[in-house]
């Protein structure tokens, strides 16, 4: 049984009036995939946006390897090991590529990840290394946040719907690697997607988000064989 | 002729004080789209700061160093003790607070040393080079502002781009939110935006202040001049700030030379509304559009 | 004040000439019962509610921040001072020309400047301050270079008696000019270009959408406020006699700027706070400076010093100025009382604070403040 890296309990993160994460509790664990699904505005972006810090919660608890990260700043959080490629992507367009990873590492110092390796990891991202990152195509851009992500070695990591604008089978390479990657650098990588069959092809365990609340969860064959869960929340 | 020469290296040695008045305001705006208007009381106050040292026995060179340092301390202070509570808010919140920060520093120097313009000595001779017999409006001084602010300009634009900390700075001006993720401390980031910014200020108010001597208000058509030359090269332009500003020396020395010394900031005003009117985003800059 | 109106049953369209009426009343009661010193300060609040008036219009209804005022007030004081001492035109005459003269100036200026926002127009109107005085160095002769030009004194018309006391003459003059601005100002925040005011502020893309000229509007809101300017000037002009070029250096400006902010961005009533404010402050700060003994120098500067200190912290702490904070303590009474407060203490914060956020934020910290200024992570 993997240690669980990431614990969440009682989460609850409001806009004004309206509770976009209402009572929320999930773990994951090294080396797993957890899927958080659901529709849009269903809260899972606040989530991770709660997770990382960038929202300050109403109430509840994010533990990291048993480490409250209450009231951290997001830097804080982030050098505890906390990854999060955010909706969007977030690659800052006036950087090249190289130096959009260069800066992920930077914290990091010496145990950063080579640069070269995230070249092996994403080919296409080394011949693109010195042109601004606003042209890189919506596949690279993917490649780049997840690679600049992986640079700084998190312990856990938050993709918010890495396979937003991407082509199928662009979208199906990147759920592949954050399957491997999870598994070979023991990272915890909690996915947050809409594209529901893409990310229990890939995950250990999935959690439904309705409203900002927590509606099923399980392990990812269970959801995927459940037909009255997948038609109501997930749409296949 | 000669009168022709002289005024375009008298613009050239001016349009370096502007440039680099200019380049602090870029500097800040990139950072936290804040149009600084207090720079012209910060850097006001730190060339006073210089002329007391001065004035109680000191060199040059250490009034100058101090002059600088203090700039860079006071941009430091400002960001964390005031603007942090300003950015992300409307502009106009931001534009106000630094408007009153200005009046602010000019009473404050005006009790502190009176309202009475006083003297400040130049680095170097203002006795213009000899040049076949007549002697240029062109002095060792003014090579020495030339090659400072270029050189200073060349140094920001090498921490910049070259280094890890430059990387950073860059990363909280253009995605802020992204450069936290990324772990990078945004906060201290802005601080020392402001820090340098101010910095480059204080460097133009001492390189300037043997022409329009130091007191609480003779700074402010520098403010107008560093502001109309930032605007001429695009706002987030470091590059256009330094040519925006060579190009409005240029301009005003004309005028001023030409026309009187009088018409010389209204000048300047018809040139900020020319740039606005018909290229708005300044020579060197991009637009942006703005997202609905 | 509206509320009150209502309860009066004053039907809407007549509440401008009440206002201005119950504004006319007060000044002439004030000037009648108070000394020639007071009657004095009463007409220097007089025109610089004038110029305030206009100011918070163009600043807090329209979003557009000048720093050039100080120079209009200069170019209606000079206007008049000029046709009044050496054209010999009649007051009312003068003082309409003053104010046609700024009004054009407002004009150039604000044609030139319709597309600009924020920081900019700021940086545009304040080479404008500090460039204009200038132009008396420049044409010594007509203006009268640094002493300026001086007026005779107005003189009160025959039927009010030999003695009556020029301070209180001085006091009715702009006190009329203040009323007729009150009037102006009031029908034009309550029309539909007061409202196209407020649209264009809050959000020019929609309000452009909505079929409001946003260039137009915003000319509208300058050349309206550069009247109100020039007014106040030929008042100043004409209370002071003297029209010099240190009256109008940036410093004047700047104050005004600080009185529209501490009386509440886009208000009447703020602009008569402000305007009490610009009269008392110099009083108070020299009887602060004479109780601690302090040197010219610091005595001098504190007037300014205290600007600087108030805009600052008023920005930071009280953006909605003093009328807000009434409006907020008022409204915070009714609900106290049972009734059901207007509301105008939030919305009003909403109108100042939440304009440039965009439609729909998160309540926010700092960060998500952060995301909303730069936008989008990715462009």
């Amino acid at each position: 049984m993997s240690a669980t890296l990431l614990q969440v309990e009682g989460l609850v993160t409001e806009y004004g009036p309206v509770r976009a994460v209402d009572g929320v509790d999930l773990s994951v664990s090294e080396g797993a995939v957890t899927a958080v699904l659901g529709a849009n505005g269903a809260g899972k972006t606040t989530l991770l946006r709660t997770i990382s810090g960038l929202v300050r919660p109403r109430s509840g608890t994010v533990e990291l390897e048993g480490r409250s990260l209450k009231g951290l700043a997001v830097e804080r959080i982030v050098r505890l090991g906390v990854a999060h490629v955010p909706e969007g992507r977030g690659v800052i367009t006036e950087l090249t590529t190289e130096e959009n990873l260069a800066l992920g590492g930077l914290w990091r110092g010496r145990g950063a990840m080579p640069v070269e390796e995230v070249y092996e990891l994403f080919p296409p991202l080394r011949e693109r290394r010195r042109q601004p990152a606003g042209s890189l195509s919506g596949g690279e851009r993917q490649m780049l946040s997840i690679g600049r992500a992986l640079v700084a070695r998190p312990r856990v990591l938050l993709l918010d719907e890495p396979s937003l604008g991407l082509a199928p089978l662009v979208s199906r390479e990147i759920m592949e690697l954050v399957r491997r990657m999870a598994a070979e650098r023991s990272v915890a990588v909690l996915l947050v997607e809409q594209n529901a069959r893409s990310a229990l092809a890939v995950a250990d365990r999935g959690v439904v988000l309705n409203l900002g609340r927590i509606v099923a969860e399980g392990d990812a064959s269970d959801l995927i064989a459940d037909e009255d869960l997948r038609r109501a929340y997930l749409g296949f | 002729m000669t009168r022709f020469v002289d005024l375009t290296l008298n613009g050239i040695s001016t349009g370096a004080i502007y440039a680099a008045v200019a380049l602090a305001l870029v500097i800040i705006w990139r950072s936290t789209r804040i149009v600084n208007f207090a720079q012209g009381g910060m850097l006001m106050i730190t060339t006073f700061i210089a002329s007391a040292l001065i004035s109680s026995g000191a060199s040059y060179w250490l009034a100058f160093v101090v002059a600088l340092l203090s700039g860079f301390v006071l941009g430091g202070l400002v960001e964390r003790l005031l603007m942090r509570r300003v950015e992300g808010k409307p502009p106009l919140n931001a534009v106000i607070v630094t408007f009153g920060l200005l009046i602010l520093l000019e009473a404050v120097a005006g009790m502190i040393w009176g309202n009475t313009p006083r003297s400040f000595p130049p680095a170097f001779s203002i006795r213009g080079y000899s040049v076949g017999g007549t002697r240029l409006l062109f002095a060792p001084n003014d090579t020495f502002i030339v090659l400072v602010v270029l050189g200073s300009a060349a140094l920001l634009a090498l921490l910049f781009r070259r280094t890890t900390l430059g990387l950073r700075m860059r990363a909280s001006a253009f995605a802020p939110e992204v450069a936290r993720l990324l772990g990078v401390r945004v906060g201290g980031m802005l601080t020392l935006g402001w820090a340098l910014a101010s910095l480059m200020g204080s460097l133009a108010g001492v390189l300037v202040a043997p022409s329009v001597f130091v007191g609480p208000n003779q700074f402010d058509p520098i403010l107008v001049f560093g502001f109309t030359a930032a605007v001429m090269g695009g706002l987030d332009s470091p590059a256009g700030a330094v040519v925006g500003g060579l190009l409005l020396g240029l301009a005003l020395s004309y005028v001023g030379g030409y026309e009187g010394s009088a018409l010389v900031t209204l000048a300047a005003l018809v040139i900020l509304l020319l740039v606005l009117m018909v290229r708005p985003q300044g020579l060197f800059s991009t637009p942006r559009e703005r997202r609905v | 004040m509206n509320a009150l109106l209502s309860r009066a049953r004053i039907p809407a369209g007549a509440r401008a000439p009440v206002i201005a009426l119950l504004a006319g009343i007060v000044l002439f009661v004030a000037s009648e019962l108070l000394s020639e010193y007071n009657n004095l300060q009463l007409a220097t609040g007089c025109y610089y509610f004038a110029a305030l008036a206009g100011l918070t219009l163009l600043t807090g209804l329209s979003g557009q921040i000048s720093l050039g005022h100080g120079a209009l007030m200069a170019v209606g004081a000079y206007t008049a001072a000029l046709l009044i001492g050496n054209e010999h035109w009649p007051l009312l005459g003068a003082v309409l020309a003053a104010t046609v003269m700024a009004a054009l100036v407002g004009l150039v200026l604000g044609a030139a400047a319709t597309r600009l926002r924020g920081p900019y127009l700021a940086g545009a109107t304040l080479a404008f301050a500090v460039g204009l005085p200038a132009l008396a160095d420049k044409y010594p002769g007509t203006f009268g270079g640094e002493n300026g030009l001086t007026i005779e004194p107005p003189t009160p018309p025959a039927f009010l008696g030999r003695e009556f006391p020029l301070e209180r003459w001085e006091a009715w003059i702009a006190g009329i000019g203040a009323v007729v601005v009150l009037l102006l100002a009031e029908n034009l925040r309550r029309s539909g270009m007061g409202r196209a005011f407020r649209a264009i502020r809050d959000d020019e893309i929609a309000a452009s959408l909505c079929g409001y000229s946003v260039a137009r509007v915003q000319l509208t809101a300058f050349v309206f406020s550069a009247a109100c300017a020039g007014l106040g000037g030929a008042l100043l002009a004409v209370v002071l006699q003297l029209a010099a070029p240190g009256a109008f250096q940036l410093q004047l400006s700047l104050s005004l700027l600080t009185a529209i902010v501490v009386g509440g961005l886009g208000s009447l009533a703020g602009a008569v706070w402000g305007a009490a404010f610009l009269v008392l402050l110099p009083g108070w700060s020299n009887d602060i400076a004479n109780s601690f003994s302090l040197s010219t120098k610091v005595s001098s500067n504190l007037p300014l010093a205290i600007y600087g200190v108030v805009l600052i912290v008023v920005m930071l702490v009280w953006p909605t100025g003093i009328q807000g904070g009434a409006r907020a303590a008022i409204s915070r009474l009714r609900r106290a009382r049972g009734r059901p407060g207007t509301g105008p203490g939030t919305p009003r914060k909403r109108e100042l604070a939440g304009a440039a956020s965009g439609p729909v934020s998160p309540a926010s910290g700092g960060e998500a403040a952060l995301t909303n200024q730069r936008g989008d992570p990715e462009r």
